[in-house]
């Protein structure tokens, strides 16, 4: 077993792997790193793998089996869609408040027929012609993030850059004072950050978060605005006004849906043109390949995996799962199966057929894809633009996250200017 | 060449929206539908093929060949 960097996200439960079909842990350093060898492995003579580790669950590795279990709702529910459980005082929090107010964050932790009216209010938000209104903002964000480190001739990719640009957009979206973005932005990494591992930060930022919302939600009684929180204030669900818990739990959703999710694609996309001389090359020769290369990049490095829970006995294939089983959607796998995708370890900047679920399948698909592909797409050719050579300086001084969100937070990169 | 979205299928990921515009439209909740009843333009056999091949929920299909 390997000496764990104090850096790494969170400590390993128990002791080492010895066989990933039967005992497999999503917080394995070696796994988060590169978790492919893994999945390459359990495909063959698996290929859906158990554990009792974090609270047992199941993990599909082929591109069919999640595409079943993925459109197999509500017999596996999203009610409680984390992978990592929460620590048991932040878990009585929850289940108390759900008790008291209803779903926390619909629509992604409702089942039908609860998901469907909350999903139509927050699609509308994210529509392809909705997110073009803001990329204007993200280019004049993406360019302001580069002044700040352009002169230096160095930047952290990851925090200095791609950790800087989903918070500030979804703030600016949902409504926020620009004055308190910087605040705001790290209430949000205290949650997404310190919080995996320390659950009393994350509790105390999660309460900071709802209760700037709540006062946004205050001050707008007297006089709505055009903005996101507006929008839902005088939004009806099934002919009745959203409550503020609902409200509140609705925009702390698109921060935490949209946020380090999207960072992560952002950020291991410039530690693979950091690494990989000759896709940074080809970028720089080939501007038409923008469109594929982001939806190669989302396949090969996808951040997101979600969970499930058995509501009914079902079986698919040998798993026979019971009531009340943790099923993990593991969207990334799939996206790597050879039985989908040629070369499928391989990140191929110009594939035209991908058919990838980076974003998930069926009813609980991602409901702000195309916010995110509009800021990858900004980030990346601002960078791109402004830059003119670039790559990881220390790629051993490089950190990955994961668990229920992966990607790189810590990638040190020496940059010149264009 | 004639294509369709199958309603019952999309969920509205756009990914046709986003490679062949010339042939659909999406509404407010992403959901698709083929222009023109689904008849292809010539000339854009293949951007129909590209839209059937990246679609995540297989939800197009081609109702008439040419």
């Amino acid at each position: 077993m390997t000496e764990r960097d104090p850096r790494d996200m969170r400590p390993r439960e128990g002791c080492p792997v010895q066989d990933w079909a039967t005992d497999f842990d999503v917080m394995d350093p070696d796994y988060i790193k590169d978790p492919a060898p893994v999945w390459r492995d359990l495909r063959e003579r698996c290929p859906i793998a158990h554990t009792t580790r974090w609270g047992g669950a199941w993990l599909p590795t082929t591109y069919a089996d999640v595409r079943d279990m993925a459109r197999a709702a509500p017999t596996l529910s999203n009610r409680s869609p984390g992978v990592i459980p929460p620590a048991p005082e932040l878990r009585e929090m929850l289940i108390a408040e759900v008790k008291e107010f209803g779903s926390e964050l619909p629509p992604i932790s409702s089942d039908a027929p609860e998901h469907k009216p909350f999903k139509q209010l927050i699609l509308p938000l994210f529509s392809p012609h909705a997110v073009e209104r803001y990329r204007p903002f993200t280019e004049q964000l993406a360019n302001d993030l580069i002044d700040r480190f352009i002169a230096t001739g160095k930047a952290d990719a990851a925090v200095d850059y791609a950790q800087q640009i989903p918070p500030r957009v979804i703030a600016h979206i949902i409504g926020i004072d620009p004055a308190r973005a910087d605040e705001f932005v790290e209430w949000v990494r205290g949650v997404l950050e310190e919080g995996q591992t320390n659950p009393e930060a994350r509790m105390a930022n999660r309460r900071h978060i709802r209760d700037f919302f709540q006062a946004m939600i205050d001050e707008r009684r007297d006089g709505l605005r055009d903005d996101a929180i507006s929008a839902l204030m005088t939004a009806e669900v099934e002919g009745k006004r959203l409550s503020d818990y609902t409200i509140v739990g609705v925009c702390y959703l698109l921060l935490v849906a949209g946020i380090d999710t999207t960072w992560s694609s952002i950020g291991a996309a410039l530690w693979h043109f950091g690494m990989t001389e000759s896709d940074r090359k080809r970028m720089y020769a080939e501007p038409d390949l923008y469109p594929t290369a982001i939806e190669e990049l989302l396949r090969f490095y996808s951040p997101v995996v979600m969970a499930r829970r058995v509501l009914e006995p079902v079986a698919f294939g040998a798993a026979e799962m019971a009531p009340g089983e943790k099923v993990i959607m593991n969207f990334p796998a799939a996206n790597r199966d050879p039985a989908v995708f040629e070369q499928p370890d391989e990140v191929v900047l110009d594939r035209t057929h991908n058919r990838h679920i980076a974003f998930g399948v069926g009813i609980h698909r991602c409901a702000g894809s195309n916010l995110a592909r509009m800021e990858m797409d900004v980030a990346l050719r601002v960078w791109f633009q402004r830059i003119g050579d670039f790559a990881v300086s220390d790629p051993d001084a490089v950190r990955w996250a994961g668990g229920q969100v992966r990607g790189p937070r810590i990638v040190p990169m020496r940059v010149t200017a264009a | 060449m004639r294509i369709c979205v199958d309603a019952e299928k999309c969920e509205g990921h756009n990914r046709c929206f986003a490679l062949a515009p010339e042939l659909f439209e999406v509404d407010d909740l992403g959901l698709a539908k083929a222009l023109n009843d689904g008849r292809v333009p010539p000339g854009l056999e293949d951007k129909a093929d590209l839209a059937i091949a990246n679609c995540p929920e297989f939800a197009i299909r081609i109702v008439e060949e040419d």
